[in-house]
């Protein structure tokens, strides 16, 4: 019995260490800064096709959901509040974590992961840098910032594919009312969590990605065993984190 | 006076998974020594360079770098002592990522001992590269070269920043012999021109052979046999045989083509 925890202890054991190192080193020198643009490029720019994508698709799809349900209640004026609301608290900062998670956690993985597995991550031991400084904290630093960036252009562009369906498409509501209520809805709380997410999100997303790749062992199979685990772990993380994150801001 | 104590292990052990890897084993390098450290696949031989640099920590006994204990130093006091270590990784291990100009520059870019200024630096990688005969490939990336380039990139970035230790990690698996021989012409080259002590893991005791019975001229630019005629003493090389972990074997190249351990004689005949 004991047998079979100590692997998955261990490992956590690890994440803790690896985490607890990145933390203590983002204030401490050196910092790398050719490296962190570098990140933020590849993890911003290169998701924002994809975020804007699944960004107006959610808010299209949840008006179209909502028509209905809205309607029998007639209170189709309703739909920007409904829209705003669940974007902005919700979908927005975990569609874009889960997006973000299948493309950068898994790329920080591999990455990392093949760099294990070809020496070159002892060899930039051995020549004076510490990998945690050079690889993992530019793509900590880089993730934290550019996701909520991301969730913010996501729970815009939902609004967009929201209004989209409920004015031009099905006539739910005038531009005026859609837009005035989803405004309206926002309280201060909501954009309170609807950043905080993103962030914790991020540290989760780059902290775990790195790990898996960090901890690769047995060639290119191995390599392909991290990238997997990470984008799984990963993703789970971000549902079980939003749940508890959610349950504090309800008790507000 | 003796010479000045390099590298020395006291019966170092490393477990990994409770499984050890290194079992025990005690050598000591002096300034100048050269060392063949022979093994088959699996032995140990990448473990024990990696413990002589503190990438592994040994999980018993203690390892002497330039004469510290490296066992208790933390990362940062190490970097010091590496700075002073050239190590040539199994394949080269260059970062793919960096074209070979910033791959040799590395070391003189990220190395707090090393500092130093643009120009310089450019100077001492094209210098470095010179001396593996691969100036022409500063802006090319590792992928556009072949194993046996990558294996002299891997050794000008070992030894651009001159230091006296320098480890080579299996310079010559996977490569044909002819490749392999101008990795091992290198080596030597580099161990009598800079005076470096050296350490080389093989599997090949072809390469340990070169290594005890050949130097470089100066004058004319050629490795040549030691003739015999008082060399000899100058070349230490020693040679210790890894078999799973523990030393089966240390001792001088005659001492090795006699030893009677079937384990040993095998290495000796196979290739000769
Ligand atoms: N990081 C590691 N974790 C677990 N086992 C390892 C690790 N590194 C090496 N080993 C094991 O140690 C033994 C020696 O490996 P190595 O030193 O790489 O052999 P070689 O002599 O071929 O260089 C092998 O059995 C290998 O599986
Ligand atoms: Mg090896």
């Amino acid at each position: 019995m004991l047998d079979i925890l100590k692997p998955p202890v261990l490992a956590l054991q690890d994440f803790y260490s690896l985490a607890g190192r990145a933390i203590r080193n983002i204030v401490r020198r050196p910092h790398y800064y050719d490296d962190i643009v570098l990140q933020m490029d590849i993890i911003g720019v290169g998701s924002l096709p994809i975020v804007l994508l699944t960004g107006f698709f959610s808010g299209a799809v949840m008006a179209l959901q909502m028509s209905r349900a809205l309607s029998q209640y007639g209170a189709t004026g309703q739909v920007g509040m409904i829209v705003s609301i669940s974007l902005v608290r919700e979908l927005g900062p975990v569609l874009t974590a889960v997006v973000v998670a299948g493309r950068n956690a898994s790329g920080m993985a591999s990455e990392l992961g093949s760099m294990k597995v070809t020496e070159q991550i002892d060899a930039m031991r051995a020549l004076g840098t510490d990998p945690i400084q050079k690889l993992v904290k530019p793509r900590l630093i880089a993730t934290a910032v550019v996701l909520p960036l991301l969730t913010i252009v996501a729970d815009f562009v939902g609004l967009v594919g929201g209004y989209v369906v409920a004015v031009p498409l099905l006539s739910l509501t005038t531009a005026g009312e859609y837009w005035n209520t989803a405004w309206r809805a926002i309280e201060y709380n909501d954009i309170a969590q609807g950043l905080l997410k993103p962030l914790v999100f991020a540290i989760i997303i780059a902290l775990v990605g790195c790990f898996y790749g960090m901890r690769t062992s047995g060639g290119t199979q191995g390599v392909g065993r991290a990238t997997t685990q990470a984008v799984v772990v990963a993703s789970v993380w971000v549902f079980v984190v939003t749940f508890f994150i959610t349950r504090v801001f309800v008790n507000l | 006076m003796p010479e000045q104590s390099i590298l020395r292990f006291e019966n170092v052990t490393v477990t990994f998974d409770e499984i050890p890897v290194l079992d025990g084993i005690s050598f000591e390098m002096r300034r100048g020594d050269t060392c063949v450290i022979l093994g088959a696949a699996g032995s140990g031989k990448t473990v024990l360079l990696k413990t002589a640099i503190g990438l592994i920590k040994p999980s018993a006994g203690r390892v002497f770098l330039f004469g510290t204990d490296i066992t208790e130093l933390d990362e940062q006091e190490l970097f010091d002592l590496r700075a002073k270590t050239g190590v040539l990784f199994q394949e080269g291990a260059l970062f793919d990522s960096l074209t070979i100009e910033e791959n040799v520059a590395y070391p003189l870019v990220n190395q707090r001992a090393a500092k130093r200024k643009k120009r310089e630096i450019r100077e001492l990688v094209e210098e470095s590269l010179r001396f593996v005969e691969l100036a022409h490939t500063l802006d090319k990336f590792p992928s556009e070269l072949s194993g046996g380039m990558r294996r002299r990139v891997g050794i000008a970035r070992a030894i651009v920043t001159e230091p006296p230790l320098v480890l080579y990690d299996s310079p010559t698996a996977g490569l044909d012999p002819i490749t392999a021989n101008t990795i091992v012409t290198l080596i030597i080259k580099e161990r009598d021109v800079k005076k470096t002590t050296t350490v080389l893991v093989t599997q090949r005791y072809q390469d340990g052979h070169l290594l005890a019975n050949f130097r470089y001229n100066p004058r004319n630019g050629q490795v040549e046999p030691v003739t015999g005629n008082g060399h000899s003493d100058t070349l230490k090389t020693r040679f210790l045989v890894l078999r799973q972990g523990r030393l089966t074997f240390v001792g001088d190249q005659q001492q090795l083509e006699a030893s009677a351990d079937p384990y040993v004689s095998k290495f000796v005949k196979r290739e000769i």
